[in-house]
């Protein structure tokens, strides 16, 4: 984990709402797996006084860089987003545990609800895996982001929009479950918004599928001392509370414990 | 120029007077790539229990306008887990260790304290009677001055190590709290806890803490917790550490002037997490720069009337 002052070397608008930020920030290039986070000084002053938990969307590891996906969603992100090619923004990271992989799944799914693509495309990146499926989910066809750079590297790329404005018109946990019908995975990994999650995790449990998740909470340190971040995980009945900044984000799909469920156990 | 910066809090010894604030930086662990350990005069450790304690549900924490609201409610492992699992990494690192403990009875303060014996190498104990995040206990023994002195003597029957009351800024008169825990045996008294606060969502229309209300710590609180160490000091003769809103090493001075002898840095540890090192850095070079020779010159002199 390093706290570092990064240069921007690229900033870009993508659509409406959502930049690409791009840190040269070599230490954290080096160390940074899938699903890991940085944790972002996005102002200079106490107020908005936080950093912004935003995760790694790509490193290159050869120039030393980091690239976040991001929307802007309140008053740290809009400050973010004002930031220029060759200011520096302090970043706080490699944070959080990454996906983890078994060199025995065969076939794997990648499931993202909007930006949780961030994430998943780095994992798509580092998974050396031939038979990967990327289900792609968003509001409409002008947040479908990457999609070239996915069909590159994933044998199959399924788009959802809520909208219908590209590819199935609905929710990208209901696309999945219709190709459930004529794929079987080992493991599915996602991250998106947590009602996607909700339902995704209840249908991995249904079918009987492996999973593992990334979770979103409200942080304070985002190194795992102050349990601000906290979420329940479990099997069954029993549950603790474990830090979405330390013990994850990334969670086995099993083990996320919905409190308005039924479905535990 | 050489200074000094070492402080004594009821026979703790500081090499400088920068501690952490409990709940803020873990058991340490988590902030050692940043900090070096060895160098914070003492580290507080996160409010322990007699059993584990699961806390409150999620969300805990909101920010507010140079603040953090957080409703963490206490989650720890409980005493002994701590105890078994945590102090012995924390004694390598050769300061004093501040133990936090909170009981929902003041039976249960006493079997903590109890356990907080010399020979586990702790040096002192800090009893938190100003958690406004839980139902039973915390705060309901802050904010009543014949409580809170059960607590404390409770707490001071049943170890022989310094004793520090953590007091609420969340009461009508902090002074009278202050005199009556010192009344009961307290050795040193630290200040503040956090303050009670409420943020809502107005697009979701409800709190957006799970808790409803949570405990107001950072920059926004500075003013009010340097108003109650200058309050406080003027009551009591015992040390005060003093905290709440501490960013930077002018405003541990602040707080020293005010009357504080040893100061503890919280919320910023999660903006900066080098926060405690630069702070005490900071001191240093003030002390320095205004030819001060020795931090202790510097307590409480904002009362007097001497230009120091
Ligand atoms: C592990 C993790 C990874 C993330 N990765 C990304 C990513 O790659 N791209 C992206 O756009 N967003 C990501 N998010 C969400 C991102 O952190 C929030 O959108 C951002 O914090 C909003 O800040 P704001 O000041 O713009 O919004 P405000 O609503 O003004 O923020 C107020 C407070 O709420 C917190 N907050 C608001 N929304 C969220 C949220 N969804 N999760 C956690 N905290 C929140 C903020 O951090 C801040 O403390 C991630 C969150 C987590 C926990
Ligand atoms: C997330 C969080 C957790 C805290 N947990 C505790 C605790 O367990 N026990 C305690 O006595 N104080 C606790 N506090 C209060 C701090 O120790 C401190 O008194 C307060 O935050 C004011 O200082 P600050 O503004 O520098 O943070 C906590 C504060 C925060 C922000
Ligand atoms: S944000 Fe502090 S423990 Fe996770």
């Amino acid at each position: 984990m390093h706290l570092y002052d990064g240069r921007i070397i690229d900033h870009k608008r993508l659509n409406a709402d959502c930049y690409r930020l791009t840190v040269a920030a070599p230490p954290i290039a080096q160390a940074a797996r899938p699903g890991q986070f940085l944790h972002v000084r996005c102002g200079a002053t106490y107020d908005p006084l936080l950093r912004r938990p935003i995760s790694i969307n790509t490193v290159n590891r050869k120039n030393g860089s980091v690239t976040m996906l991001y929307r802007v969603i309140g008053r740290g992100t809009a400050l973010l987003a004002q930031k220029k090619v060759g200011e520096q923004v302090n970043v706080l990271g490699p944070l959080g545990q990454p996906f983890t992989f078994d060199p025995s799944y065969r076939k794997v799914a990648l499931v993202a609800g909007g930006l949780g693509l961030a994430p998943l495309y780095f994992l798509l990146q580092e998974l050396n895996i031939d038979d990967l499926v990327f289900f792609q989910g968003a509001r409409s066809a002008s947040e479908i982001l990457l999609t070239h750079n996915i069909k590159q590297l994933a044998k199959e790329l399924y788009l959802a929009t809520d909208d219908g404005s590209a590819g199935f018109k609905g929710t990208v946990v209901e696309l999945f479950v219709n190709q459930l019908a004529f794929q079987n995975f080992d493991i599915v990994y996602a991250a998106g918004p947590q009602p996607m999650l909700r339902a995704l995790c209840l249908e991995l449990k249904r079918n009987h599928i492996k999973g593992q998740v990334s979770l979103e909470e409200r942080m304070g340190c985002g190194v795992g001392a102050c349990l601000c971040c906290n979420v329940k995980i479990g099997r069954g009945n029993s549950w603790v509370y474990k830090r979405v900044c330390a013990d994850g984000p990334v969670f086995d799909a099993e083990e996320v414990y919905w409190d308005d469920s039924a479905n535990n156990g | 120029m050489t200074v000094r910066t070492m402080v004594d809090v009821a026979g703790i010894k500081m090499k400088n007077p920068v501690t952490t604030a409990a709940g803020t930086f873990g058991n340490g662990e988590e902030y050692a790539r940043y900090v070096n350990i060895h160098d914070l005069g003492a580290l507080c450790v996160k409010t322990l229990t007699l059993e584990p304690h699961h806390g409150n549900p999620p969300p805990r924490i909101a920010e507010t306008p140079g603040g953090i609201l957080n409703a963490v409610g206490l989650q720890n492992p409980g005493i002994d887990y701590f105890l078994e699992h945590n102090l012995p990494w924390l004694l390598r690192h050769n300061i004093p260790v501040i133990v936090s403990i909170a009981g929902s009875t003041v039976e249960e303060y006493a079997l903590l304290a109890a356990k907080l014996t010399p020979d586990t190498g702790i040096a002192g104990v800090e009893v938190n009677i100003s958690c406004p995040n839980v139902k039973a206990g915390g705060i309901a023994f802050g904010s009543n001055a014949e409580m809170a002195a059960d607590v404390i003597s409770a707490v001071r029957q049943n170890t022989s190590l310094p004793v520090i009351a953590k007091l609420s800024p969340n009461v009508t008169d902090i002074k009278s709290i202050a005199l009556s825990v010192c009344g009961a045996g307290a050795d040193a008294v630290s200040l503040i806890n956090t303050v009670l606060g409420l943020a809502i969502d107005p697009y979701r229309r409800k709190p957006v803490l799970a808790n409803i209300f949570g405990g107001l710590s950072g920059p926004a609180i500075k003013p009010i917790a340097l108003r109650a160490v200058w309050q406080v000091y003027e009551a009591v003769e015992v040390p005060i550490i003093g905290m709440g809103g501490i960013t930077t090493a002018l405003d541990a001075i602040e707080f020293i002037l005010a009357g504080a002898t040893a100061v503890a840095v919280g919320t910023t540890n999660f903006i900066n997490p080098r926060a405690a090192s630069e702070i005490i850095t900071g001191i240093y070079n003030y002390l320095q720069e205004c030819h001060i020779p020795d931090i202790k010159n510097l307590i409480g002199a904002a009362h007097r009337q001497e230009v120091v």
